[in-house]
């Protein structure tokens, strides 16, 4: 097997030095009463040959570009990803290193994480961004267990449009620290209710997502205007981050974190995982941040370097006082992320984003020209709420017959809006694609009268 | 004189992104513009980041250089004590590429994702039979996070029998994520000392355990390398009383086909599939940490699961007693994929990585013993656990040794864990290593320690031929600077 | 790490058994850590300062030194008031490591009971208890 090259010849040297009289001796310190009963009923092994069957079998059943057009957004967005950011990532160096923790034989990792901490921080108005977690909704989680912390206060007010999942995701983490959770509804426009704020004491925290999960713009200023000098935190949350190549950024709006998903900077959606968590923060909060931090230091020759900094916070070393349990996180796809955005550039990425914005506009006036109801009046980024008349699971399902995957519908999260479907336009649509979306819909409608 | 792979490199110097670049240069192809622009409301757009432009061949040669300054599991020898560092299969990265993983949207309706649904199916089902279980999820995204998983397992289970548990029994060789993930779901560690052989003894258990104590969190093998031989009775002891018992499986990779956790009394177990099961290490992530449990539990594993019929696979969030969900997804299904793709590859000759994985550190303890303190002299499972405590009249200490040790070409392995030790140098060799890189890695350490007597000075200003030298950690921790 | 007979234990302080200090001053009690405390946690770099206005009790956690690698914690020495906090830590953790007995002191407490001190280790008992952990 080419991945354990002891020769009968190795084995036979190493067991005699190891004074072990054969493989299995080498377990005899095991109790008998704890050795295994049975072998292992396992597949295989399969050559290298007949892994690729089996896997490109399966992968074909996969309902993915180009064959599929799939107008999914909701918290996993279909972006191109250059061939350059693929490439670089195949530098191994990168893929199989381990945590630098030795910072001297690891400065390609840290400087990448320093680059993309300042990208993320950057992007999002913010002080300091951490070196990645998990994902957006266990970033969310973890802004809200951060708050409590800076807070004292075990209050908690969460949008209700905040991606669904991520809400689940949420009340799992704080269900053992017994948080009080005030859902917040939502508006006639797609924008959350903050009239609900009113008059709430002793809130630890307030957290809006934005664009939210109907793909509206929120008024974050509204929410910074009213927490301002309270002790209660401003949580602002993402699922697509581009948005903020074209909208004002949540620190711009009185932010204190600021925390999502960064999988659309060139990370494949691959079935949900691994994405990017990402948070950021002022500076006042950085010692009660979760996850691992990267800062430039100097070594003993005066030559700049990068090492993981403030480390007492981390479970390493804090153990059950540490600000997070996290310990492996998703620190490639942030490397991945800085390679994306280093690629794309300031002026690209306002390019992107606007044409995101448009293609998207684009969808939407066309699918009211023809007829079909735009319910949420508040302004989108590239994915946006669609009622269709009653009946529109068959037409639904036609079109995924027709390799067309229209939106995702809303009812199953929200009961109070069947029909309602999310629908999403990246810049991977054409117009083509569009127009063959919207004639599609309404040559199924028209056909059903 | 054998040569060893630490030499001078053509290794370049390469400023930060924001100190290169020009306006109106682009690194990518923007996509067509079909659509006409569509108006906007001014008062909700801002400026946008403040980021360099950059040329693709800029950023090319940027990560291209950055990357030489890293070493990998494919530059070298990583014995990282608990880490399993083992070789990652370039055939798995190959399949987790395939466009219908790579591109699939994770709310495709189940009938477009038959695919990955039945990889992560038959994943669970695979782990189970590993590790003697019953039942898998493989949601949480990394050991802490399946960790939590089944804190919260922990915490439901107790809740459902009526029973008000605030503490949780934590060995004091367990990794720092035990405590801290424990104390996420309001239990209070209770330290308990491992015995003179370095395990846990059924004594100090009984000691501690009452009707307040949800249960214990045990690794084994353990970190100092040993197998917890009282573990059945310590479960016995545990299970008394109410209590669940909770294995941290990072140390696996000496217990493929030769230990079923299942048998051993454990209620729940995570994996690391980004140490056992060869993913990798990507810099620090990302991993996987799927957690498995026995019968009993299995009504409280996270929510979705994946269900089958008829040879149909779908997900079902119908699972009233679940603790709830953890991932806004399903977990890491790259990962996932990944791991699927080495078990088919190794099979049943996964016994034979445990088997060559022992043999391995088995070796290396062997031929090190009479140059470095062996902490324990016992055979050893997969890694093995040395002090500084002959070096210190030299005043060397473990961090002056492996700082040397770099400059021969190896990365160093784990030090000052586990804290039982002190000055503690923790090896793990993995199975993927040959026996003419392991006595490569002998003759190192005895060099180091050698000029440890002769020059010291070598040691303590080491290392000499990397990048950058040893960084000012202190300034960087007082006056931190996190961003350009 | 320095050798025992490098170690500073001024005279007119008293001790406590977690290696903090206390000096009286008039009415005030000014507390620390001592040499020993700064030596084995290495550069500090950061300190987490009582609140000031909390009454705690004698052995109480009051605050944490933070190094590149390890925290500790510091325990109240007396119990009392804390009246007042060295401010200067916050930009110069490192007065710790530097002048612990002087520029580095942590804390100003109003004693509840000022009998505590003589609970304390004199410069004696606290150099005899320091050559029982360095054996």
């Amino acid at each position: 097997m080419r991945y354990l090259p002891h020769t009968e010849e190795d084995i036979a040297e190493m067991l005699q030095m190891t004074g072990a009289s054969s493989l299995d001796d080498l377990f005899s310190s095991i109790p008998e009463a704890c050795r295994r009963k049975t072998d292992l009923r396992l597949p295989g092994p399969l050559t290298e040959w007949e892994l690729n069957d089996v896997m490109a079998a399966l992968a074909q059943s996969m309902a993915v570009a180009p064959q599929y057009k799939v107008f999914l957004g909701a918290g996993s967005y279909e972006h191109h990803i250059p061939a350059s950011v693929s490439y670089l990532l195949g530098r191994s160096e990168f893929s199989t290193s381990y945590t630098p923790y030795q910072p001297e034989i690891s400065q390609g990792t840290l400087q990448a994480l320093f680059e993309y901490q300042t990208f993320a921080a950057f992007l999002l108005g913010m002080d300091v961004a951490n070196a990645s977690l998990y994902d957006g909704a266990s970033a969310l989680a973890e802004a809200l267990l951060m708050a409590a912390r800076v807070s004292r206060l075990k209050k908690v007010a969460v949008s209700g449009l905040i991606h669904p999942l991520y809400r689940r995701v949420i009340r799992t983490y704080l269900e053992p620290a017994e948080f009080e959770i005030i859902e917040l509804p939502f508006l006639a426009d797609g924008r959350t209710d903050l009239s609900k704020l009113e008059g709430v004491e002793g809130l630890g925290a307030v957290a809006i997502q934005s664009p939210n999960f109907f793909g509206c713009i929120e008024d974050l200023s509204a929410v910074g205007n009213l927490t301002r000098d309270t002790q209660t935190l401003f949580i602002t949350s993402f699922t697509e981050p581009l948005a903020y190549g074209l909208y004002k950024s949540p620190g711009s709006q009185g932010a204190d974190i600021s925390c999502g998903e960064g999988q659309s900077f060139g990370i494949p959606q691959s079935y949900g995982g691994p994405t990017l968590g990402m948070l950021a923060c002022l500076k006042r909060y950085v010692r009660s941040m979760p996850g691992r931090l990267v800062g430039m230091t100097e070594d003993m020759d005066g030559k700049r370097g990068f090492v993981l900094t403030l480390a007492t916070r981390e479970q390493h070393i804090r153990r059950e006082k540490a600000t997070s349990n996290i310990c492996t996180n998703s620190s490639l796809c942030a490397v991945t992320a800085a390679m994306y955005l280093a690629s794309l550039g300031g002026t690209g990425i306002r390019e992107l984003a606007r044409l995101n914005y448009d293609k998207s506009e684009y969808l939407k006036k066309e699918l009211r020209k023809a007829g079909f109801k735009i319910p949420f009046a508040a302004a989108t980024f590239n994915e946006f709420v669609v009622e269709f008349p009653p009946g529109v699971e068959t037409v639904y399902q036609s079109l995924i017959d027709r390799k067309v995957v229209a939106g995702l519908p809303l009812a199953p999260y929200y009961p109070r809006l069947p029909n309602h479907y999310l629908l999403c336009v990246t810049e991977t649509k054409t117009k083509k694609d569009i127009d063959a979306l919207v004639s599609q819909l309404k040559g199924w409608f028209v056909k059903r009268g | 004189m054998k040569e060893f792979a630490g030499a001078a490199g053509l290794v370049l110097n390469e400023p930060l992104l924001f100190e290169k670049g020009k306006k109106g240069r682009s690194g990518i192809s923007l996509p067509r513009r079909d659509v006409e622009f569509s108006e906007l409301d001014e008062t909700l757009t801002g400026s946008g980041p403040n980021f360099p432009d950059l040329s693709e061949v800029e950023v090319v040669r940027h990560y291209t250089r950055l990357s030489t300054w890293n070493f990998g599991v494919d530059t070298g020898m990583y014995p990282l004590g608990s880490c399993t560092m083992k070789y990652n299969p370039k055939t798995n990265e190959k399949q987790a590429a395939l466009p219908g993983f790579a591109g699939a949207h994770p709310l495709l309706p189940a009938e477009l994702s038959q695919g990955a649904l039945k990889v992560m199916f038959e994943l669970e089902r695979l782990l189970a039979e590993i590790t003697g279980m019953d039942a898998v999820s493989l949601q949480p995204a990394a050991g802490a996070h399946g960790e939590l998983a089944g804190m919260l397992i922990f915490h439901a289970y107790h809740k459902s029998k009526g029973s008000r548990r605030s503490k949780i029994i934590v060995p004091d060789t367990a990794h720092g994520t035990n405590p801290a993930s424990a104390a996420l779901c309001g239990y209070s560690p209770v330290n308990v000392k491992s015995n003179e052989r370095g395990v846990l003894s059924a004594g100090a258990i009984a000691a501690v355990m009452d009707d307040e104590t949800a249960g214990i969190m045990v690794t084994n093998p353990n970190t100092l390398g040993f197998f917890e031989d009282n573990i059945k009775e310590i479960a016995e002891i545990v299970h008394a009383k109410g209590g669940l018992m909770y294995a941290d499986g990072a140390n696996m990779n000496a217990m493929l086909g030769i230990v079923s956790m299942g048998e051993l009394g454990i209620d729940v177990l995570h994996l690391n599939l980004h140490k056992t099961f060869s993913t990798p290490h990507g810099g620090g992530g990302p991993g996987a940490g799927p957690i498995c449990v026995r019968k009993h539990l299995e009504p409280f594993l996270p929510a979705p699961r994946i269900l089958e019929d008829n040879g149909k696979y779908y997900l079902s969030y119908d699972f009233p007693s679940s603790i709830g969900k953890l991932h806004a997804f399903y977990g890491n299904s790259g990962i996932i994929v990944r791991a699927y793709s080495y078990i088919l590859s190794l099979g049943p000759e996964l016994k034979k990585v445990s088997q060559l994985a022992v043999l391995n550190a088995n070796y290396i303890k062997e031929r090190l013993k009479d140059t470095l303190h062996l902490a324990y002299d016992r055979p050893c499972m997969h890694e093995c656990v040395f002090s500084d405590k002959l070096q210190a009249p030299l005043k060397i200490t473990t961090l002056d040794m492996v700082k040397r040790l770099i400059d021969y070409g190896f990365h160093p392995p784990t030090i000052y864990f586990p804290l039982v030790v002190h000055g503690a140098i923790m090896i793990e060799p993995t199975e993927t290593e040959c026996k003419e890189e392991l006595d490569l890695f002998v003759e190192a350490f005895k060099e180091v320690v050698r000029e440890a007597g002769e020059d010291p000075e070598l040691l303590y200003s080491a290392p000499h031929r990397t990048k950058v030298r040893r960084l000012d950690e202190t300034g960087a921790a007082r006056n931190p600077r996190l961003t350009c | 790490m320095k050798d025992i007979s490098e170690l500073l234990t001024p005279h007119d302080i008293r001790y406590s058994r977690d290696h903090e200090w206390a000096r009286l001053d008039g009415k005030t009690i000014r507390i620390g850590v001592t040499d020993y405390a700064q030596d084995q946690l290495g550069d500090i770099v950061f300190v987490e300062a009582p609140e000031g206005g909390k009454i705690l009790k004698k052995g109480e956690e009051c605050g944490t030194l933070e190094s590149v690698k390890a925290v500790a914690e510091i325990y109240m020495p007396v119990s009392g008031e804390i009246i007042g906090v060295n401010t200067a830590l916050e930009q110069s953790p490192d007065l710790v490591n530097t002048a612990p007995y002087t520029d580095g002191w942590i804390a100003d407490v109003k004693p509840s009971d000022l009998s505590e001190m003589d609970g304390l280790m004199a410069h004696d008992a606290y150099l005899e208890m320091l050559k029982g952990i360095k054996e």
